[in-house]
């Protein structure tokens, strides 16, 4: 089954904010926050399926950055600074 | 413990069968002294001497293994960034796939995607694995045991020129610090800014300026001796 790359460089996404019960590789602190795609890398193994000993299906996973003060309202360092995170297509939506 | 019929001591209370074996007991091989263990230790423990008392894996394979993973060192990392200093264009493909590039001086990767990010008078890069302790262990060998604290965990990402300031590393505000918080498959090595006045040293030479910490990107490179 291919897999779905909704994604490009350069497109806007915000990390769905959702907390659903199970094992996740996305940071409740990077949940609800939007970023830029700023490269893609290709298609891995779901961690919230394989966690449980399932297969599942291959997920893309993107780089995301963000701007830090988007991240942390009261951010003091330079507003330069951003935070670069991997995320799974699943977990990202249009802003 | 005076009354192991065995004859020996165990460090921990519970009845092995030792009955059907071949000849001698399985001993768990010996942990760190004055130690208590967390539950999760003790669940290793446990679970790595089932594996070997039902014939999966033999003690002397898990400890090759451990000696494989500890014969590792940020030595092998360093020779990768003096490489990508001395030569363009294996710099550029270790910016295009770490992987591949990495082969090239004999090292290798097992599942994980390595990712070299350049610093850059513009650009400090730090990494992080939030979640857990990802690090680019087969490169680098095992993380520093601050790397797995949740206090470097927490803050990295918050403040991290309040971090860096405490290792001794001032970023100028002209300079964007990027943390890298690594979640999935990726394993990051940062590729730090090579030191003024190296110019005429060799690779080995330049591999020494190359620290464990540099490559994770909480210090810069050494300068030369003067």
């Amino acid at each position: 089954m291919p897999v779905t790359q909704r994604f490009r460089e350069g497109d806007l996404v915000r990390v769905r904010e959702d907390y659903p019960i199970g094992h996740f590789r996305t940071p409740v602190y990077i949940r609800g926050k939007t970023g830029r795609v700023t490269r893609g890398f290709g298609a891995y193994g779901n961690p919230e399926t394989l966690a449980f000993g399932l297969p599942g299906e291959k997920k893309y996973v993107y780089e995301v950055s963000f701007q830090q003060a988007e991240i942390w309202p009261a951010y003091k360092g330079s507003p330069r600074d951003t935070l670069a995170i991997d995320l799974m297509d699943n977990w990202l939506e249009k802003p | 413990m005076s009354n192991d019929p065995h004859g020996h001591h165990h460090d921990h209370d519970h009845d092995h069968d030792h009955d059907g074996h071949h000849g001698h007991d399985h001993h768990a091989p010996p942990q760190p002294d004055d130690k208590v263990h967390s539950y999760y230790q003790i669940l290793g423990i446990a679970l790595k001497e089932l594996l070997i008392e039902k014939g999966v894996v033999t003690a002397d394979e898990v400890r090759a293994a451990m000696e494989a993973r500890d014969s590792i060192t940020p030595a092998n990392g360093a020779k990768v960034v003096a490489r990508a200093w001395a030569d363009p264009g294996f710099h550029e493909r270790l910016i295009a796939d770490a992987n591949t590039a990495i082969r090239e001086l004999g090292f290798q990767t097992a599942t994980t995607q390595l990712v070299a990010l350049q610093n850059t008078p513009d650009v400090h890069n730090v990494v992080v694995c939030t979640l857990c302790s990802c690090y680019p262990r087969d490169l680098l060998g095992l993380p520093p045991s601050w790397y797995k604290s949740r206090a470097y965990r927490a803050r990295i990402v918050r403040e991290p020129r309040a971090v860096l300031e405490e290792f001794g590393l001032e970023v100028p505000a002209s300079q964007e610090v990027r943390v890298h918080d690594s979640t999935a498959d990726l394993r990051y090595l940062v590729v730090p800014q090579r030191p003024p006045g190296t110019e005429a040293m060799d690779e080995e030479a330049l591999a020494a300026l190359v620290t464990r910490d540099a490559m994770i990107g909480v210090a810069v490179a050494r300068p030369p001796n003067p």
